[in-house]
Formats: structure tokens, sequence, C-alpha cells
């Protein structure tokens, strides 16, 4: 790795070094390094498209997925298959970084499949984040599918706040018999930058339960589309909440979508969208903040 | 110290026309160390004075001088960075960001889990619970207002505002509060001043400004203002803390 791509892995996983337990580095389309983990193993799949990750049942463990993009013109396309072991509980980093100083499209599509077995959790990461002095744009194109088995827990955080010109991120997920699904994303986007983000969850599994949280910032002349589609099929717990600020000319749809198919199904869908409120800008100004100072500190609060 | 000439603040319709006026012709000046309680009617202009002041609101006419220098035409951030704090009547919520994060910002420093815990303990929050806490709509107003004048106490400016602390609190949270100024008079570096209703913080005061469509309708030392407030005021128990 070069220094440019050492402070990608930096940015979007924390990672200055090759992380201890279970790993794989893809840098440009190719694994850099990878390891597995006494209870964690990572094997590329026989048809070169990606990785499965196996997680023994009844295990603690912590792994790191990371994704660089720094060569130009490069569409990275990978799918990624976590079985994850009844009763395991697993800490998963991943995410994407891409450096473009060419003129070209760079991409990555990179769909995650998870398996949770009975009674597993699991805790997944996700930083996406985007920079370089080419005109060519950065393109993500997340997709995450989540099947949970009865008793199995998932958060989700995925964060995106720089240098993504342009995202559709979609997440499904199917809920067995009290499986609890919480998803918080943190979007931002600014200059022409579009993202959609779109949820599908249906809670099969009588008393499964589903929360998605958005929190985004549209500054600039970026767009925004936000779609929750949450179905209850069962006796079940359905919360969806999209919250952003909107600045200057940027524009944010948010469309929710709840449906009930059964008699004891529990839904809930909030949003809101709005300007940075007056009296937060006022309150932060008393304590002696320029007016740009109190709206960077709101979003960096809000985003936080 | 703060000097007010002839302020007036008058507001306009749609057409432009002035439509009511809200201060006429307010002169007032507060001292060095000097703890004002500024208290009259609701609707007499004692917050539109306590926004004049901090530059949230510009007067009409007249001009604000603070130690000496006219500070009229200054922004809320100049005004703040010369050293003058407001404590607001509703205090505002923020998603995401905590009670650490805004008491940092108002001492203009990173503030430790230690320093912040002084702080709370200040104004009687258990410190713990409240560190990591979002300032948001999951606070009830009490706990608001509390945290918005421990803001007040970790910015420490020269001259501080406190646009009715009371206001929206309950009775235990009241009397607490009413410690809290205590202590600060005992402690004042600066001006204090203070818009309320309530007899106790009238109690604490040097001195007293009555607020009454828009004028100075009594302005002295607490003994020779209080007495006959409450005179005037007895029957509908105006200041007596009944309004809380």
């Amino acid at each position: 790795m070069n220094e440019v791509d050492k402070s990608l892995l930096s940015k979007i996983s924390g990672l200055e070094a090759v992380p201890p337990g279970a790993y794989n580095l893809r840098v440009n389309g190719s694994s850099a390094g990878r390891a597995d983990s006494e209870n964690v193993s990572i094997r590329p799949k026989d048809d070169g498209t990606g990785l499965d990750i196996h997680v023994r049942p009844g295990t603690r463990d912590k792994l790191h997925i990371p994704v660089i993009v720094s060569q130009a013109g490069l569409v990275d396309v990978v799918q990624n298959d976590f079985f994850i072991g009844e009763g395991a509980d697993v800490s998963i980093v991943a995410g994407c970084g891409i450096h473009n100083d060419s003129h070209a499209q760079m991409r990555h599509d990179g769909l995650h499949i998870f398996h949770i077995d009975r009674n597993a959790r699991v805790f997944y990461e996700e930083k996406h984040y985007g920079e370089g002095l080419g005109s060519g744009e950065n393109v993500l194109n997340p997709v995450t599918d989540i099947f949970m088995e009865a008793g199995a827990y998932m958060e989700m955080e995925t964060v995106q706040i720089e240098g993504v010109d342009s995202t559709r991120r979609i997440t499904r997920a199917v809920l067995g018999e009290g499986a609890t699904l919480i998803v918080r994303e943190k979007l931002m986007t600014h200059d022409s930058q579009t993202a959609e983000t779109a949820f599908e969850v249906d809670l099969n599994g009588d008393d499964s339960s589903a929360n998605v949280i958005s929190r985004s910032v549209a500054k600039d002349r970026s767009s925004q589309i936000f779609l929750s589609r949450i179905n209850g099929n069962s006796r079940c717990m359905g919360h969806s909440e999209c919250d952003a600020i909107i600045m200057d000319n940027a524009s944010v749809k948010a469309i929710p979508e709840i449906t009930a198919n059964h008699g004891e199904a529990s839904l809930i869908h909030e949003a809101a969208i709005g300007k940075i409120a007056g009296e937060q800008l006022i309150k932060l100004m008393t304590l002696g903040l320029s007016q740009e100072e109190a709206e960077s500190q709101i979003v960096n609060g809000f985003l936080k | 110290m703060l000097e007010l000439k002839n302020i007036c603040f008058e507001v306009r319709d749609d057409s432009g026309a002035a439509a009511k006026d809200i201060l006429r012709d307010v002169s007032l000046t507060v001292d060095e160390k000097c703890f004002v309680v500024i208290t009259g009617p609701n609707g007499g202009g004692k917050s539109t004075l306590a926004k004049l002041i901090m530059g949230i609101e510009r007067p009409t006419q007249g001009q604000i001088l603070f130690e000496g220098r006219d500070i009229t035409g200054l922004s809320i951030t100049e005004r703040a960075q010369l050293g003058l704090g407001f404590a607001f009547q509703q205090p505002v919520r923020f998603k995401g960001l905590t009670v650490q994060d805004l008491l940092s910002l108002a001492a203009g420093r990173a503030l430790d889990v230690n320093s912040v815990c002084g702080y709370l303990s200040e104004v009687g929050l258990c410190a713990k619970d409240y560190v990591e806490r979002e300032v948001n709509g999951s606070l009830s107003g009490g706990e608001l207002k509390r945290i918005e004048i421990a803001m007040q106490i970790a910015r420490s400016p020269k001259l501080s505002i406190f646009d009715e602390p009371e206001a929206g609190i309950d009775l235990w949270s009241f009397q607490n509060l009413i410690r809290v100024f205590e202590k600060m008079r005992e402690t004042i570096k600066g001006p204090v001043i203070i818009i309320s209703h309530q007899e106790r913080i009238l109690e604490i005061a040097d001195r007293i400004i009555v607020i009454a469509d828009g004028r100075v309708k009594a302005e002295g030392a607490k003994n020779d203002v209080l007495p006959q407030l409450l005179v005037d005021s007895g029957a509908c128990d105006f200041y007596k803390g009944l309004r809380i």
C-alpha cells in the first residue's frame, strides 16, 4: 500500500496497520492481505467474485473487511457472504475509500449478504469516504442483504459524510421470530452530489423488531432520497425515522412506507426535513461562535 | 459597565409601518458587580430589553454602551466575545450535541468529564447521568434550564443576563435555582441581570428595575423598590411565585 491507500484505510476503518484477528484488505480489486482467526475463516469464492466469511457458532470476535480504490478508472464489484454461526457475537468493520485524481469515474459496488443464525449478534460498521483532485466521479453503491434467524440481533452503523459524488445504497432485511435489527445511517452530501438510500425490511417472525434511523445533511446543490419500507407480516414492532437538515439549494425527499399485513403489527414512521433552527445558531453565537462556526458545530453534532 | 441610552424598539407590520412600540425611551445603567433584577408584567418589554443588550434584537433608536464602548451595531458574536453572556428563557435543544459538547463550547475549551461534572453539580444535576446526554427533547424543562445556567457558569462572562430562569421549571428545581443565584450573588465577579417575576429572586437583588408598558416604571435599590412592588401587586400574588 502506498501513502494514499494507508490514509484512506485510516479514514474508513481507523486502522494504521494490519489489524489483529481476521481481516481481508481489498485494494484496487484484489486482496492485499488476509488472515483468519481461530474462529473466523475468510475464503475467496471459487469464481473469484468475492469472499465467503464463516464465523463459528458461539464465538466472540472482531473482523475487518475494508476496501480501497485508488486506481484510475477502476470499477470494482464484489460480493461477500457472511455466515454467522448460532450464538456468535461479532463486530465487523467494513467500508470503502476512494481516491480519484483522474477524470474517469471510479466505482465500488459492494454486495454484502449476512446469514445470521439463531441468537447470533452482529455489530456492523461501514464508513464510506471519497477524495481526490480529479474531475472523475467517486461512486459507491453498497447493497446489504440480511437474513436473520430466530433471536438474531444486528446493529448496523453506516457513515458517509464526504467526497462521494453518487451513491445508491440498498439495505434489505428479513427477520425471523424474535430477531432485532437496528440501523443507524449518517449521511452528508455537498456540491452536486446525489445519494439514494433505500431500506426494505420484512418483519416475518413474531416479536421481531426493526428500528431504522437516518440522519442526513444536504448542502449546496446536492440531492438525497430516503426510502424506508417496512412490512409487518407478524406480531412485530417497526420504526423508521428520517431526520434531515437541508441547506443552501439542496433537495431532500423522504418516502416512508409502512405496511401492516398482520393484526398485531405495530409500525411507526417519522420524517422531518428542515433548515438549521435560527435559535440554535443564535444560542451558539451567544457563546462567541461565528454563524459559520455555529453551523459547523450543529452539523457535526447532528452527524456524530 | 453597561449603559442603555434612550432605547426604543418598535415592531412593524407587513407593510413596514410601525405597528407597536415595545420599548419607549428606556435609559438605565448597570454598575460593576451589581446584581440587577428586571421585573414587571408580561408583555412589558423585559425579554426584549435583554435581547437588545445581547444583540439578538436591534433597537429602533438609542445606544448601548458596554465598558464605555458603543456596542449598538455589534453582532451577537462580537458582543459575546466582548464578554456578554445570555441564558435563554426557553433553552434551545440540539440533536447530537451533548451536555459535555455545549459546556465545552461555553467554556471556550474542551472540558474533561471532571470539569463538566463540577459545573453540573453547581446546578444540582447528578453529573454522571448527564455528561454524555444529548441536549434534546429527552431532557425535561427543568434539566434543560439548569444546563443552560451551567453553561453561563462555565462561560463566566463579564456580564451575565438570565431571561426568566424560573420559567418552566418545577418547584423542586426552583429551590435549587434560588441557591444557584444566591451563590452567584456571593461570588459575583461582574454584573448579573436577571429577568424574573419571582419574589425569592427579587430578594437577592441589589437593584430592581420595573419595566411596564415599554418604560422604566421604577428603579432603585431593592429595599426601596421591592416593598412598594409587593403592595402594588399583592392581591394577584404575581410576585409570590404562583406563576411558576
